[in-house]
């Protein structure tokens, strides 16, 4: 079953439409995430849909995409696609616990926990919130539900599914679990989806989730991930996001880290309309270490923004960023990156760097470094550059033989190569090689173009 | 092989080069001379095909082809090779990737099929051993960290690889000592054939020690004033360019 909306525009009309839905928002969900939609629901409402005067979404405007009309799945429907065939032809093949997604819902068809190491829970989230809440109920809300952006608080008003990761004391998966969330509908869908991964102290997972969209209609897809890493855990969380022209992204994570844990996160955004990353980091406690990395291809009319916070929240951390973007034509790319380091939080490590080419005259990257320093014995750096096709190197590469074009292709992905390098799964990185070399000679957004 | 008739260019509307001509033959040595901002560097990248430069009068032709209508990739394919002054940088092409697109072009443009890996490292190393070449350098990305000696030697070492039939070595010499150099020279002089031929563009005679020329030409002020043998550099050496700046002002 779904629900039409003639035109959805900015917040109030989504407030109704959740008051008119609310107990098929209800149905099925748990009572935990139930109670907490109302809440969520109001703050949104307070914010509504952010615009240029909102300072977080200065660069990027998502009240267009919000004047679309969308379809909404607000309970689980049954259809069922081919998964092989997509997998095959679009998705980077890993060795890998695999699971697949489809319009925000974690697909009936997945078998992932055979060869999952024992006490490890790799499945639905509304079906895991309703069976194992004990699972949940610390976690769920606990990171989103304190931060002021509008569009987690939309999420957890709509959330009904996602996937759910938990990975016991201790346990280590050694393979990666890889996610694939399919977008498939013939109308305009508006989809919300909501994941938690709890990952206790001492243990290790690796997390690749790839997005695809499969038909030209526009999606708007709204995900918010929660991420709480243990004590001395380590987390690798890698995100490839290949959406269509008339896609929007809002995409969402929000990373709790114990004491000497490990993060390393990537943001691959291959394609995609418009593309909104929201990131966070918190050192809940000392001694802990996020690498927080990503790389962005724009061309046409796309837009991408990665708006990441660090909180340097305790002392003794270290956070690393690095995000570049490659801009073409008329496309437009943002990037903030905000370091808090509190007042406590001493003897802070904390690094940033965001390098960004144009290879138009018409492209334009709008980059926001912001260093907010409460302590006094810290290390900070941050730098960004906007640039060109270094000219010098271009020219060298043809003076030995080497043809412009090509030429052009070996220099972006050496600028691209400095971010594919930080990938902890070589199998991944490879994968991303070959991805990005599609990507910048135009085969995946011919894929895109063939889906119409 | 390569005859310049009269060249004149020009950056932003200032004339560098007023009137070139230049003829070299397989199996040649030219050194071009002369001070700074003589000329010499604006006359090597406009053979290469660096597109800043305006030509505003002039021909080349270079196996008897027209050479300033080609691009820089389709020069270097016919077998016109340049050894920069400051070879770039390159943080993330692998030496190796570079190294091998770079011969394979060559060979796809001569009919040729291209080099399996195996060939291809066979290849190298012969390169290496003939060039005294320390193996680590092809092990990192193009020039990335490289002293001023070791971008020279790996111009050279690409030199070796491309078998290029006519080679312009720009300030080759400048930045290295005297140990490099000679290894730098010994490569020229061990890839020298009567097939091939060498345009040497220095500021010192130091390296006219080790690449014996056959001709010496001075360029001044975007003129060639003076063409010998290779007793003019050591003449040059002797009394300085203020010799040749005063003489022309005569």
């Amino acid at each position: 079953m779904s629900v039409i909306q003639d035109k959805i525009t900015q917040s109030d009309q989504l407030v109704s439409l959740f008051e008119q839905n609310r107990e098929i928002l209800n149905q099925g969900s748990s009572p935990i995430l139930n109670r907490i939609r109302e809440v969520s629901v109001k703050r949104f409402a307070q914010t509504g849909i952010p615009g240029f005067k909102n300072e977080d979404y200065k660069y990027t405007n998502l009240k267009a995409a919000f004047e679309k009309s969308y379809r909404q799945e607000l309970v689980r429907e049954s259809g069922l696609i081919n998964l092989n065939e997509v997998y095959k032809n679009n998705i980077p093949e890993l060795d890998a616990h695999l699971v697949f997604l489809v319009n925000g819902w974690f697909y009936s068809g997945n078998k992932p926990g055979s060869e999952l190491p024992k006490g490890v829970v790799l499945g639905s989230f509304e079906q895991i919130a309703n069976e194992q809440p004990e699972l949940i109920q610390n976690y769920i809300n606990r990171q989103a539900g304190l931060s002021n952006d509008p569009f987690a608080a939309l999420n957890t008003a709509f959330a009904k599914d996602g996937f759910f990761l938990f990975v016991p004391k201790g346990v280590i998966i050694e393979k990666p679990v890889q996610i694939v969330n399919l977008l498939s509908s013939e109308e305009n869908l508006m989809t919300t989806q909501r994941n938690l991964i709890v990952a206790e102290a001492g243990s290790q997972v690796k997390l690749v989730v790839c997005d695809q969209t499969l038909t030209p209609v526009s999606y708007l897809f709204n995900s918010v991930s929660e991420v709480f890493v243990g004590e001395g855990a380590v987390v690798d969380f890698y995100t490839i996001q290949n959406h269509n022209n008339q896609s929007t992204v809002i995409n969402s994570a929000f990373y709790k880290q114990e004491r000497n844990s490990v993060l390393y996160t990537g943001t691959f955004s291959l394609h995609g309309g418009l593309i909104r990353n929201n990131l966070k980091v918190t050192f809940s406690s000392d001694h802990s270490e996020a690498n927080v990395n990503g790389l962005s291809f724009t061309d046409k009319k796309q837009h991408t923004d990665n708006f990441i916070i660090i909180e340097h929240a305790s002392p003794n951390c270290l956070s690393n960023q690095i995000y570049k973007n490659i801009l073409d034509d008329e496309s437009t790319g943002a990037f903030s990156g905000r370091i808090h380091v509190a007042r406590d939080a001493q003897q802070t490590n904390a690094f940033q760097r965001n390098n960004n080419v144009l290879l138009s005259d018409k492209a334009r990257m709008q980059t926001k470094p912001q260093l907010i320093i409460d302590a006094d014995d810290v290390k900070c750096s941050h730098g960004a550059t906007v640039g060109q096709i270094n000219e010098d190197a271009l020219f060298f590469l043809r003076a030995r033989g080497i043809g412009e074009k090509d030429a052009r292709m070996m220099l972006m992905n050496a600028f691209a190569h400095e971010v594919v390098q930080k990938i902890t799964i070589e199998s991944l990185r490879e994968r991303i090689d070959e991805l990005i070399e599609k990507r910048l000679n135009g085969e995946i957004a011919a894929k895109h173009e063939l889906t119409v | 092989m390569l005859s310049i008739k009269n060249l004149r260019a020009s950056v932003e509307g200032k004339e560098i080069l007023k009137g070139i001509n230049l003829e070299v033959k397989a199996g040649e040595v030219h050194a071009i001379m002369g001070p700074n901002g003589s000329g010499k560097s604006t006359l090597a990248n406009i053979l290469a095909g660096k597109s800043d430069y305006e030509i505003t009068e002039g021909e080349v032709t270079f196996m008897g082809e027209d050479l300033l209508e080609l691009s820089p990739e389709i020069r270097s394919r016919s077998g016109l090779f340049l050894s920069f002054q400051y070879p770039v940088e390159i943080p993330g092409v692998p030496m190796i990737s570079f190294l091998k697109a770079s011969v394979n072009e060559h060979r796809k443009y001569k009919g040729l099929e291209p080099l399996t890996a195996g060939e291809f490292l066979k290849l190298m190393r012969s390169k290496k051993d003939m060039l005294h070449l320390d193996t680590e350098l092809t092990n990192r990305s193009v020039n990335e960290g490289f002293s001023g000696g070791e971008k020279k030697k790996n111009e050279i070492f690409q030199m070796a690889m491309l078998e290029p039939k006519l080679s312009i070595l720009d300030e080759t010499d400048s930045g290295l000592d005297i140990d490099a150099l000679r290894i730098v020279a010994e490569g020229v002089n061990a890839l020298k054939t009567t097939e091939n031929a060498t345009i040497v563009v220095t500021h010192y005679q130091r390296l006219l020690d080790y690449i014996i020329p056959d001709f010496v030409h001075v360029l001044h002020n975007g003129r060639i004033v003076k063409t010998g043998g290779k007793e003019l550099a050591f003449e040059l050496e002797e009394k300085g360019y203020d010799w040749i700046k005063n003489g022309n002002e005569q």
